[in-house]
């Protein structure tokens, strides 16, 4: 039996059959299609953000809690832990900013786990739109936010003490590490988010995962000050190796060296091996 | 360009042998049916008996494991994405933004669909007048109601007007006067020329909109047919009468016997719910047929506590069609894959 009657595939993948004469229709060649859906996506979930008042607190108020307890209650405590001339504050808001950003990362598995609960996932795969910009335009929009947390963070930062380099070579350099970061991170949020499958999961599991991973690092403490047994894992593990660059390059501790070099390679190579696995991830969750 | 406009000609859906497992359950087990261009296809079958799956395959959200698939002429597998381009999807469950307003909703799917923006808004606007959302159209879906979700639920899956619809068990849920709303949107679509598969567990729905019925379970085709030729393959309406409890239910069987075999043809058994005391019989002879019946039973000394005509009911094709009721069909099944 014929299967396939159809002439041979043209290059627009979709062919409507019975279209209303007063629509209008845009053309868009694949990868533009990609990044064209996957704003529409984004705004979409930006638009979600202010009507959400959770949310809102999440992304505002709690850093600016975990900046400031830190800072006045655990401030002596971690200068005690940090050589001559580095200062605590300093110290502080960098491992804060940066844990915000990992954090900010799991929004990302988060938000598929919603869509799938909510049925929108079927929805979008049913449309003639770039599959890939389901998870992408989430990720745009996390970095959105992780942009706008980031930026409250130092803010406060700077009215309690924080006093980074001014050098705009160094700012640069560091804000795109940390966009890096925050993107590639949201790759790994969302693997966790399609592998746990349910918001409840992402939200228990996924944040056990995190959080002690932030914590065995160099996030709130001179990890020299660790038990010995632990400081092999938190001096290495990769979230102090992000922290240390991010310090290094606004506030010149640890010696920044060529670890913003190293750091930036490690993330792409995590780059090249997540993308592939979350969209393979997220096409197994379509179709099953 | 326009591709197979007249091609293949009548089906607008076509399934061949379409099979499919998840694990060691079988919910599509060989089925085969077509939707001919500009009909109502209706897909009945009770709860776990596949209809979900044949729409997922449909509509391209599931790879099925044998058989063919062609929806507007298009092959389901070989190409995707211009299947997508040509259908609308309502799922089982409302798949719309709750956190966005219905206006937004309709906006972003409809620039999904590659609408550009100026014509999206202008799309979900109209989409918003004709369901009758205009007034709702700015408001968050948090505070729609069950029928107004599902009708922005529609209404997103007719953005472009694709020439087949898809719509997974449209009224599951729905209050009366809603389902009763949702029957004249569907039936308008239809008027249109829209070719409609839908999914239902309802005879009653099936009858109102469908030219065609497949009766589906365990993954197969029971029956197909019109609702008229259904019916008469189920004997029409039903007697059912309640009595009072202590009452013989075997002498009432009898009786209903004896009336039913009396009116026409007796096609089924009485169906007997001891623990509501009530019997059913096939009965032919419809409203005129009541009073003759009223007789007998008195005449039998049967104390009614309720007697009722009734149209056959998904049960009914089940208990004719297999000999058990949905309901057994649907716990068996629950049981078998447990
Ligand atoms: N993703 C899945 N994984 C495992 N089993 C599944 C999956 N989807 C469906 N099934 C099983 O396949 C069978 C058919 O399911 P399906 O959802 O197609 O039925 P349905 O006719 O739509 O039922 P309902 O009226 O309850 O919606 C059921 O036994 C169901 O448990
Ligand atoms: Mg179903």
């Amino acid at each position: 039996m014929s299967t396939n009657t159809l002439p041979a595939p043209t290059t627009a993948p979709e062919q409507r059959i019975a279209t209303s004469p007063d629509l209008d229709f845009v053309r868009r060649s694949k990868p533009v299609s990609v990044v064209s859906d996957s704003l529409i996506l984004a705004k979409r979930h930006l638009m979600r953000i202010p009507r959400q008042p959770d949310w809102l607190v999440g992304v505002t108020i709690m850093p600016i809690m975990f900046l400031l307890l830190f800072r006045y209650i655990f401030g002596e405590t971690v200068q005690a832990t940090l050589p001559p001339g580095v200062d605590a504050v300093n110290y502080l808001v960098m491992g804060i900013i940066v844990q915000g950003i990992v954090f900010g990362a799991m929004n990302t598995g988060l938000g598929l786990a919603m869509d799938a609960k909510e049925g929108l996932m079927d929805r979008f795969a049913s449309l003639p739109m770039a599959r890939s910009a389901v998870v992408l335009g989430r990720i745009l929009a996390d970095m959105g936010i992780a942009i706008f947390t980031t930026t409250i963070t130092i803010l406060v930062g700077l009215l309690v003490g924080f006093r980074p380099t001014t050098n705009v070579g160094d700012w640069i350099a560091a804000i795109g590490l940390m966009l890096l970061m925050a993107f590639v991170l949201a790759w790994l949020g969302a693997i966790i988010g399609l592998w746990l499958k349910t918001v409840e999961a992402v939200n228990s599991i996924g944040f056990t995962l995190i959080f002690p991973l932030t914590f065995l690092s160099s996030t709130f403490i001179n990890p020299d000050f660790l038990p010995g047994w632990l400081q092999g894992f938190a001096k290495n593990q990769p979230f102090t190796l992000l922290l240390d660059a991010t310090r290094g390059l606004l506030t010149g501790f640890p010696e920044i060296g060529n670890s913003a070099w190293m750091v930036t390679l490690y993330l792409l190579i995590a780059l090249v091996v997540l993308v592939p696995i979350a969209l393979r991830m997220y096409e197994r969750r379509l179709t099953q | 360009m326009s591709i197979r406009q007249d091609g293949r000609g009548e089906a607008a859906v076509i399934v061949e042998g379409l099979e499919k497992s998840f694990g060691s359950t079988r919910a599509l087990d060989g089925i085969d049916f077509q939707v001919k261009r500009g009909t109502v296809l209706g897909l009945l079958g009770p709860n776990g008996a596949g209809k979900t799956t044949a729409v997922r395959i449909l509509t391209t959200l599931l790879k099925p494991d044998a058989g063919r698939v062609e929806v507007a002429g298009i092959d389901v597998l070989a190409h995707p994405d211009q299947v997508r381009a040509n259908i609308g999807l309502t799922g089982q469950n409302a798949a719309v933004d709750e956190i966005l307003t219905g206006h937004e909703n309709l906006v972003m799917f409809g620039q999904l669909y590659r609408l550009s923006l100026r014509s999206a808004k202008q799309r979900a606007d109209e989409l918003l007048e004709r369901f009758d959302l205009s007034v709702a159209a700015n408001r968050t879906l948090k505070t729609y109601s069950g029928g107004m979700r599902r009708r922005l639920d529609l209404a997103a899956s007719l953005i472009v007007s694709p020439p087949v619809i898809f719509l997974d068990e449209p009224t599951t849920g729905l209050d009366p006067r809603s389902r009763n709303g949702m029957w004249e949107v569907i039936q308008d679509l239809v008027d249109d020329g829209t070719t409609v598969l839908l999914t239902t567990q309802y005879l009653e729905e099936a009858d109102r909109l469908a030219d065609n019925i497949v009766v589906v379970d365990h993954g197969r085709v029971i029956a197909e047919g019109t609702a008229d030729q259904l019916k008469s393959q189920l004997g029409g309406e039903r007697l059912a009468i309640s009595v009072s409890s202590g009452t013989d239910l075997s002498l009432a069987e009898r009786t209903l016997l004896e009336i039913a075999g009396s009116t026409g043809k007796v096609d089924g058994e009485v169906q007997i719910d001891a623990d509501a005391n009530q019997l059913t019989v096939p009965f032919a002879a419809g409203g005129r047929g009541l009073p003759d019946a009223l007789r007998r039973l008195d005449a039998a000394g049967l104390e009614l506590t309720d007697i009722a005509l009734r149209r056959p009911t998904l049960d009914d094709v089940f208990l004719t069609l297999t000999g058990r009721t949905a309901e057994q069909e649907a716990d068996a099944s629950t049981e078998h894959a447990a």
